[in-house]
């Protein structure tokens, strides 16, 4: 079974999301959009996964931001994500 | 430095060269990359490295800086994992004057400067030490009143003395009470061995670190199960949790 496996955490993510972000993202904070938990995008949890990655909130567990990656396309899904504050 | 040109808008994939590799431990190697247009970088960000085989697969992790910004070229120590699918080729047949793919730097939260101040408490896990390295050197190029005015703490977790990455620099570097640098050893250690012998517990950290009123940045850097398991021992002794930063190292390769 390839079970989603916890390796790293959102620091790992941060050169991925400046493909899509024009900003230095692991220090965002991000609300979570299950619990309301507030904290960086660095210390989300990393769930890696062939094509893309989860970044799962560490208090809930709720997938916060997930990107897939393929040689065509990439796609982000926030549906987990209530608010991003980004620093100046 | 180039602050807003490292942290806004998207980042290139640079090839950088191999100017020196250095063996740390029988696992880990340094390896000191000439990158061009480099931008600069703060102590605990860290690149991409990406790798392309000939049919087109490509494979990507990211590696820690253990170089201060003040060093000419950019450092990165790299434990080889031997099933993984870019350390030991990073390790074992990377040679000087080679290329390497990487970008970055890459990270705003798990860094430190003189600027955050102190006090600056480091807690590493095996090869979570690298980016710490970068805090602890930037701290030692400090001018002298920017390093009276932040006191240190490493503690760090190894399994053995053989697997302290940059064991003598960490002596040199060791200047007590400004710098204190405290090793444990979890699988075996000399008969002479007086220090801690066992994994970073909850009356190890009480012993080691400042109280929670002195109000310590926390920097912790390991296997996942370390910084979970040290990151929530430093809140319940008080800490609070935005003081204390976390980085997981996963064994992907």
């Amino acid at each position: 079974m390839r079970a989603e496996k916890i390796h790293l955490d959102g620091n790992a993510a941060g050169g991925v999301l400046r493909d899509v972000f024009a900003h230095e993202m692991t220090a965002a904070l991000a609300t979570c959009g299950g619990c309301g938990a507030v904290g960086p995008v660095g210390a989300l949890l990393e769930y890696g996964q062939p094509m893309g990655i989860v970044l799962r909130c560490p208090t809930c567990d709720t997938a916060v931001l997930r990107i897939v990656r393929t040689p065509s396309l990439l796609r982000l899904d926030l549906s987990g994500l209530r608010l991003l504050t980004i620093p100046a | 430095m180039a602050i807003p040109d490292a942290t806004a808008g998207r980042l290139e994939w640079r090839v950088a060269t191999v100017v020196d590799v250095r063996d740390e431990t029988p696992r880990a190697r340094t390896l000191v990359l000439d990158v061009p247009q480099w931008p600069g970088h703060r102590p605990g960000q860290h690149v991409d490295v990406r790798l392309v085989a000939e049919d087109g697969y490509q494979a990507q992790r990211s590696y820690s800086i253990a170089s201060p910004p003040e060093d000419r070229g950019v450092a990165l120590t790299v434990e080889r994992l031997d099933d993984g699918e870019v350390s030991p080729y990073l390790v074992g047949e990377l040679r000087r004057g080679d290329g390497l793919e990487i970008r970055g730097p890459i990270g705003g939260y798990f860094v430190w400067d003189v600027a955050l101040g102190g006090p600056l408490l480091l807690v590493a896990g095996g090869s979570g030490i690298v980016p710490l390295m970068a805090m602890l050197r930037r701290h030692a190029r400090a001018d002298a009143s920017a390093r009276a005015a932040v006191p240190v703490r490493l503690l760090y977790s190894a399994r053995t003395p053989a697997d302290v990455i940059y064991a003598a620099e960490l002596e040199r570097l060791a200047d007590p009470p400004a710098v204190e640098v405290v090793l444990t050893f979890t699988r075996e250690a000399p008969v002479t061995w007086t220090g801690y012998r066992r994994r970073i517990d909850r009356a190890m950290l009480e012993a080691v670190i400042w109280p929670p009123s002195a109000e310590p940045h926390a920097y912790v850097c390991g296997p996942t199960v370390f910084v979970e398991s040290v990151a929530s021992l430093l809140v319940e002794l008080g800490h609070a949790a935005s003081r204390v930063r976390t980085e997981r190292f996963g064994a992907t390769g």
